[in-house]
């Protein structure tokens, strides 16, 4: 299939969106299998820093997503994690790193559906940008 | 071999550009880039800037990158496969517009990497190199050449050194075999020199201190934790004097790679960092910046010369423009020169 | 400076401080930090618009404590910087005792936290009007050149981590680059570690971050740090209403939210 086919990585939370992804497929939702789901016991957890990492390791879009706020299984980790997308996405894109290449959700234990449609929006936007040809580039840049 | 003098216009070199570019070398010359002046890959005469003292980074990017492949590996089970770099791949370069000093810090490079293990890569890159050097017409206070052996106009190192003589005119001294095969090859560009001389052209850089004194007096000093501690104070302990300095050669080895496959990579490492030297026991044998700071000086004036009869530094100033908190070397040097002993 | 002189060598003489941090002339027309612990060595200081240089980065240095209480000759980032430090617990009331000159060219002594709080609330609530303006000029760009740009900027860096050394704020005796298990941030200076090094710099320091420039002008290669700094800096604001450096109890942004933190990205 010549056709491209992105890479996605999902960081995920255990209670909420994995549980949400788990109950799309007992639901037999299908959806697009593009994705690799990557499991956190909290969004609080991922590191601003293992974004990069998925793209410097050949992912063309990312999905970050977790429990509803005032629903974390921890009380707060999905309101550090935030404020933390808050300012790192504010900073790649302003270093013109495309954002619309990473997608933040709050997706519940419940809403298997939303999971659905939120892969397959994304796996379709990202299909529409393209691979991430610059961020491919850099990976092999400045070597002598 | 002796050294013929000649002369070229700065036309005739322009044309020289094209001839190495023709023959598939690439010309690594200063080139300004806002208000920084450095190294940086040309392809004329015209982008090349000699305004400046000196550069910022060193020419030994030139065979010394700051990250250079050793090779590449894969893995399947238990059988592991190694590619080295092909060493005919590797480009011919022409270093062109580097200063006495640069040229002179190639024998100090050389006498680490082909010390008692040739390192392939460095000698591949070194053969393939062509040093054609600009003679200094001005100097800073940071500059310290003559102190060290070296001078404005010194030729050592260098294949070939021009000194822009005014006119539109470079004296061309062909140095080295190499440099007489760049010569022929440009056929015509490089005219007899009749009557014409450089001395006039030079900067004059007044010897700052003896070098006859530092070894002896670092000897002395060694022990003396007060004056060390005194001299680096101020120091924060990053890596950029010996990332700028042409002499310096430490390195580190990291492997990346990711499931079964990857490369081997070195880069530059500074003696300077706090975890230089700490071992995997925990033990750190240079815990103190004043420990490093005096190792610095005592590897580029005491080690080197005893180990590999070279000094390691050239007096080109760049670690101490470079300091962000004013180290200032040759003050320094200074300081230990003149030391009650 | 002479006021700062004799303060300085009054100190020094009563033995209330061991060491003053300060200035004194330099290379050229350059200033340099100083470590006075005689009296005699007072003659040296100085003080005048060429100290930009953040001396809190010495403050933390084990070889600088172990000489002794030490006066610190401030400017207002380094005043901040000291703010930033007390709040983050890396020093205490003790350790403070530091002189500033006021844009009336007076000395003044701040020798308590809460002093220090009273003199840098005179510092602008954000970036200057032209810090904001040159900001904007990189925000306006198109994301293919904002990305051109800063590959260009990056490719540059060497990983000789001036930038860390002379940050105030930078100071865990272990770096997260110094980690080889696992390595998380590449050692080598290729354009992708580069990459990965600057924005986790710039992160680690998000609402700590003093603006006092010391990153850019160490930088031996020019980069405009403080471009990604004052990104942050603004968006931290601008965000969480929260700013560094100007009280000795503060809560630090990236460790603490509000229930209401507003963005308009997540789905």
């Amino acid at each position: 299939m010549s056709e491209f086919q992105p890479k996605i990585v999902a960081f995920v939370c255990n209670w909420c969106t994995y549980a949400g992804a788990d109950l799309t497929g007992t639901s037999r939702m299908k959806y697009s299998p593009q994705v690799s789901i990557i499991r956190f016991p909290c969004t609080g957890r991922i590191d601003f820093m293992l974004l990069l990492k998925a793209f410097a390791n050949g992912a063309d879009g990312i999905i970050v997503s977790g429990c509803h706020p005032n629903d974390c299984h921890y009380t707060s980790g999905n309101f550090h994690a935030r404020r933390r997308w808050i300012l790192f996405r504010g900073l790649l894109d302003f270093m013109g790193i495309d954002t619309r290449r990473i997608e933040f959700s709050w997706i519940s234990a419940a809403e298997g559906a939303k999971w659905a449609q939120l892969v397959n929006t994304t796996a379709e936007n990202i299909r529409k940008l393209g691979p991430f040809a610059n961020y491919e580039k850099l990976r092999h840049q400045g070597v002598s | 071999m002796e050294i013929e003098i000649k002369v070229i216009s700065r036309d005739a070199l322009e044309r020289v550009f094209s001839l190495w570019l023709a023959a598939g070398k690439r010309i690594l010359a200063p080139k300004k880039t806002g208000e920084l002046v450095d190294f940086a890959w040309v392809t004329q005469l015209s982008e090349v800037c000699l305004d400046q003292v000196q550069t910022v980074q060193s020419p030994k990017l030139a065979i010394f990158p700051k990250v250079e492949e050793l090779f590449s590996y894969q893995t399947a089970f238990d059988q592991v496969t190694i590619q080295d770099r092909p060493l005919e791949a590797l480009e011919e370069i022409v270093v062109f517009g580097l200063r006495p000093c640069d040229a002179a810090a190639f024998a100090s490079l050389a006498a680490i990497f082909t010390w008692d293990s040739p390192d392939q890569l460095f000698s591949a890159r070194f053969e393939k190199m062509t040093l054609v050097g600009v003679s200094c017409a001005r100097a800073d206070e940071y500059c310290f050449c003559t102190s060290v052996g070296g001078g404005p106009g010194a030729t050592t190192g260098s294949d070939i050194l021009l000194t822009d003589i005014g006119s539109g005119e470079y004296l061309a001294e062909i140095i080295s075999e190499k440099g007489r095969q760049t010569v022929q090859a440009a056929a015509g560009k490089f005219q007899p020199a009749a009557g014409k001389e450089k001395e006039s052209h030079l900067a004059k850089v007044v010897p700052s201190f003896a070098l006859a004194k530092i070894t002896p007096a670092l000897a002395a000093l060694f022990d003396d934790d007060a004056f060390w501690a005194e001299q680096s104070r101020r120091c924060l302990g990053c890596g950029a004097c010996a990332y700028v300095c042409p002499t310096c050669a430490c390195f580190d080895i990291q492997d990346e790679g990711a499931g079964d496959s990857g490369k081997r990579l070195r880069c530059w490492d500074s003696c300077g960092f706090s975890m230089f030297t700490l071992h995997t026991s925990g033990h750190n044998p240079r815990p103190l910046q004043s420990q490093r700071w005096r190792q610095r000086l005592m590897h580029k004036f005491a080690y080197m010369p005893e180990r590999q009869k070279v000094l390691g530094c050239v007096g080109c100033g760049r670690c101490s423009r470079a300091c962000p908190v004013d180290m200032n070397v040759l003050e320094h040097l200074r300081a230990i020169a003149e030391a009650k002993i | 400076m002479e006021a700062l002189k004799n303060k300085a060598r009054e100190w020094l003489d009563s033995r209330m401080v061991q060491l003053v941090i300060g200035y004194s002339q330099g290379s050229g027309d350059s200033v340099r930090a100083v470590f006075v612990h005689d009296p005699g060595q007072v003659e040296t200081l100085l003080f005048d618009s060429r100290c930009r240089q953040n001396l809190a980065v010495y403050l933390l240095k084990p070889e600088v404590k172990k000489m002794g209480k030490a006066a610190l000759v401030a400017n207002l980032t380094t005043l901040r910087a000291v703010l930033q430090l007390a709040a983050e617990n890396q020093i205490g009331e003790h350790d403070v005792l530091t002189l500033t000159v006021n844009p009336a060219g007076e000395l003044l002594v701040l020798s308590t936290l809460e002093a220090i709080e009273t003199y840098v609330a005179i510092s602008a609530p954000d970036l200057s009007v032209e810090e904001k303006a040159e900001l904007e000029k990189y925000e306006k760009l198109g994301m293919e050149e904002r990305w051109q740009f800063w590959q260009e900027q990056f490719s540059r860096c060497l990983k000789c981590y001036a930038c860390r050394a002379a940050c105030p704020l930078c100071y865990c005796s272990r770096c997260t680059v110094e980690c080889n298990q696992p390595q998380w941030i590449p050692v080598p200076a290729h354009d992708l570690g580069n990459l990965e090094w600057n924005v986790m710099r710039a992160m680690h320091l998000a609402g700590r971050c003093v603006n006092c420039g010391d990153c850019s002008r160490a930088c031996p290669v020019n980069i405009p740090l403080y471009l990604l700094n004052q990104k942050l800096i603004s968006d931290v604001f601008r965000n969480f209403n929260a700013r560094s450096g100007m009280a000795a109890k503060a809560e630090n942004t990236l460790s603490t939210f509000k229930p209401n933190d507003k963005e308009d990205f997540i789905r």
